[in-house]
């Protein structure tokens, strides 16, 4: 049982870790189109 | 992202460089990767244009340089594009800070609800005793400041409406996550073998999805309605002496000498100066024909100017003009349309005192069966988490979120919150004909021969005014004719002379014709009349056809041509309705026990707008016919018509189908939680499943056709 002092903080800090890149991308507004940001993977230039 | 003159930096042009503020623009027709594409390359090329970004999820095109938004105008209808310019003024302000923090909520919820649901599985699956116990003791210091934070919405709400001593939703969804987390700490801290951290945070994330569906479809409603303030006239050029002066209309004051351009609209009410002019009154009177008006005479606000530029002296502005005065009216019969009590909040009205109820029931039951306040109390608030309505919040949300998109990608933009409902129950249709059923008065060339077409070209090519400049248009492809001394006689027509004969383009009064619109007069020859009655929109009859509703025509127009649309669209017509006439024939219908759908465009329909049961404006409506619809169609077509309707159905049906699912699942899980069989394992299955089978079935809008 003496891993899970390891595994617990593992488990909370890779959470936090997306959650951090979640807020992230929140803020800088990569959520405002998200049907333009589908279609223009299709685009050339 | 497409840079548009990489060759600025080189000679800076200073005039080309100064940044603008950004243009932004409506494309409600933009819908692919092409599209994106076409439109950020054709502008980048256009002389002054910086940068430009389309944004496809809100269908709109921001531009900034120092071009002119008519100059982009242009380039986008040759790309074959319609655009609309918005007001930056009214988006600027438009930072969506309560999404976002819906959003972030919901992201916290997330995070705190995984971690949480880990740890409790190991509980689950027999952890026990010392275990058991740092693993609840852990969720209690993952979940209480998570709830705390990610939970003030329902808090707030609840709060507000206890202190008026009223119950909304919140109350119970409140009630259940505090009394879950207070309850699960009490029991971590005497070892207790159940708490309920996950459900607490489960609870509070499906409840945040909802809640910021709901925000979305809310924000988009709103923004909707400020996208399409900058369609209005919000300038005026003000005369001097003899300078020009443009000054927003708020500033114009009574007795300022204006000057309105041809085409350009009215600003405020006036007396006109200049000896005589030809307005579009269709906006007011829904009149299709051209109205002659003599020095003096008085002009209202949002007539538009036919012929040649002309002044006039201001006499009402601001909120005194005729069409402030009808917008107030509007408000008025608008408080009515509020009133009406949304399929959600009819649903919370029943569901918040019998969860309340039924707790309390369980509490004072096991209490007088056991005696045993704590394990009352816990089945008491099981039984709140079980009922708490986590489908029932996404129940509506999420269908209508669904919808609306769904809409907003046909072309319709859906302003009013509670529109789909109210449409989902219109059983009869009215439209008004002109501008509505009708576009504006085109050129109709299929009276002409070919030499009065090849002179009638010529002649138009000679001015600028708008009729001449649409007459030219229809004329492409034929060749202009040779003319001499051609003139352009402001306010009544060109003049010229062909092959030994006098030829005139203009008024039918300067032509001495019996018409008051556009003529053709070649030699000494009777006029023809140019200016066509107006042609049937897009998509009208296949419409009409397809409603599967009796319908009629309202028209303000004169008998004549009300007569003849009524006849090409097969349906009855009242011709020369005055405005209370359109709105007693509303006021009629409603008392025969009809839901109606009133669809118009001008300003004599917007009450009629205003006090039906549902409306819908097309884009080009004046503002405030388009702030009283409930929908506002942003394509030429009507063709989707019938498709709102069908969507408004399948929304108050798959709404209704989401109670049920809510209910069942209730059904099911509370007698389970009545009976003290509920674990926190039974809660949070439930909780999941019932939430997205409702999300999984709010789908199925999409295949709605």
């Amino acid at each position: 049982m003496n891993v899970l002092v390891i595994l617990i903080p593992v488990s909370l800090i890779l959470g936090g870790l997306g959650l951090a890149a979640f807020l992230w991308s929140v803020r800088s507004d990569q959520y405002d189109d998200d049907k333009g940001n589908a279609a223009r993977i299709l685009l050339d230039d | 992202m497409t840079t548009a003159c990489p060759a600025c930096a080189a000679s800076p042009m200073a005039q080309e460089i100064a940044m603008g503020p950004a243009l932004q623009f409506s494309i409600p027709d933009v819908h692919c990767a092409a599209c994106i594409g076409k439109i950020e390359r054709g502008l980048a090329s256009v002389r002054g244009v910086q940068d430009v970004r389309v944004n496809l999820s809100l269908k709109r095109l921001s531009v900034t340089g120092a071009a002119a938004a008519p100059r982009i105008l242009d380039a986008l209808a040759d790309l074959g594009y319609d655009a609309f310019p918005l007001d930056p003024e009214a988006l600027g302000r438009s930072q969506d800070l309560v999404g976002r923090r819906l959003l972030t909520r919901m992201a916290v919820a997330g995070f705190a609800m995984m971690n949480v649901m880990l740890l409790s599985v190991a509980v689950w699956s027999g952890a026990s005793d010392a275990t058991r116990d740092l693993f609840h003791l852990i969720s209690a210091a993952i979940a209480l400041p998570v709830v705390a934070y990610s939970a003030q919405p329902f808090f707030q709400n609840a709060w507000s409406a206890l202190r008026v001593r009223r119950l909304n939703m919140d109350v119970p969804i409140s009630l259940a996550i505090i009394l879950a987390a207070g309850m699960s700490l009490y029991e971590t801290l005497n070892s207790g073998p159940h708490a309920y951290f996950d459900a607490a945070l489960s609870l509070t994330f499906f409840l945040l999805i909802g809640r910021y569906m709901d925000h979305q479809t809310r924000s988009a409603a709103r923004s909707a309605a400020k996208e399409l303030t900058a369609l209005e006239t919000h300038s005026a050029t003000r005369v001097d002496g003899n300078t020009f002066e443009t000054v927003p209309v708020a500033q114009v004051a009574v007795g300022d000498i204006l000057q309105v351009a041809s085409g350009a609209r009215v600003p405020v009410d006036g007396i006109l100066l200049s000896d005589d002019a030809l307005m579009d009154r269709a906006f007011l009177t829904g009149e299709s024909a051209a109205v002659n008006a003599q020095k003096d005479d008085l002009l209202q606000a949002g007539e538009i100017n036919l012929a040649a530029p002309l002044r006039l002296r201001a006499t009402a502005v601001g909120e005194d003009t005729t069409l402030r005065r009808m917008a107030a009216l509007v408000e008025t019969a608008e408080n009515g349309r509020n009133a009406y009590t949304a399929l959600a909040d009819r649903a919370a009205q029943v569901y918040a005192p019998a969860v309340h109820l039924l707790a309390l029931v369980a509490f004072l039951g096991w209490l007088v069966a056991t005696g045993d306040v704590r394990h009352s109390l816990n089945i008491a608030i099981a039984v709140l988490i079980i009922t708490c309505p986590c489908a029932l919040g996404l129940a509506v949300p999420a269908v209508s979120t669904a919808a609306i998109s769904r809409l907003f990608s046909a072309g319709f933009l859906v302003k009013h919150a509670t529109a789909l409902e109210r449409l989902a129950e219109v059983d009869h249709v009215v439209f008004d004909k002109t501008g509505t059923l009708t576009k504006p008065a085109v050129v109709d060339i299929a009276a002409l021969n070919e030499t009065e077409k090849s002179v009638g070209l010529a002649l138009a090519q000679a001015s600028d005014h708008p009729l001449s400049r649409a007459f030219a248009t229809a004329l492409a492809g034929v060749g202009a004719a040779d003319l001499d001394d051609v003139r352009e006689m402001p306010g009544l027509g060109v003049q010229g002379r062909w092959s030994g004969k006098d030829v005139q383009l203009g008024r039918g009064s300067w032509l001495g014709a019996s018409f008051d619109g556009l003529g053709l007069k070649v030699g000494a020859g009777p006029a023809t009349a140019i200016e066509a009655a107006e042609t049937v929109r897009p998509g009208v009859k296949e419409a009409v056809a397809d409603l599967g509703l009796p319908a009629e025509i309202v028209s303000g127009d004169a008998p004549a041509p009300a007569q003849r649309i009524a006849d090409a669209l097969g349906l009855p017509v009242l011709a020369q309705a005055r405005p209370e006439q359109k709105l007693a024939r509303l006021e009629a219908l409603k008392a025969q026990g009809h839901q109606v759908l009133m669809v118009g465009d001008g300003l004599n329909d917007t009450a009629a707008l205003a006090s039906a049961h549902a409306s819908l404006a097309p884009s080009s409506a004046l503002e405030a016919s388009r702030s009283a619809a409930d929908i506002v169609l942003l394509k030429d077509s009507f063709e989707d018509l019938p498709m709102v309707l069908r969507v408004a159905r399948a929304t108050q049906k798959l709404s209704r189908q989401n109670f049920s699912i809510a209910t069942v699942y209730n059904l099911i899980a509370v007698p389970i939680a009545l009976a003290g069989f509920a674990t926190p394992l039974a809660a949070a299955l439930a909780m999941s499943f019932s939430s997205i089978t409702v999300l999984a079935n709010s789908q199925r809008m999409r295949s709605v056709k």
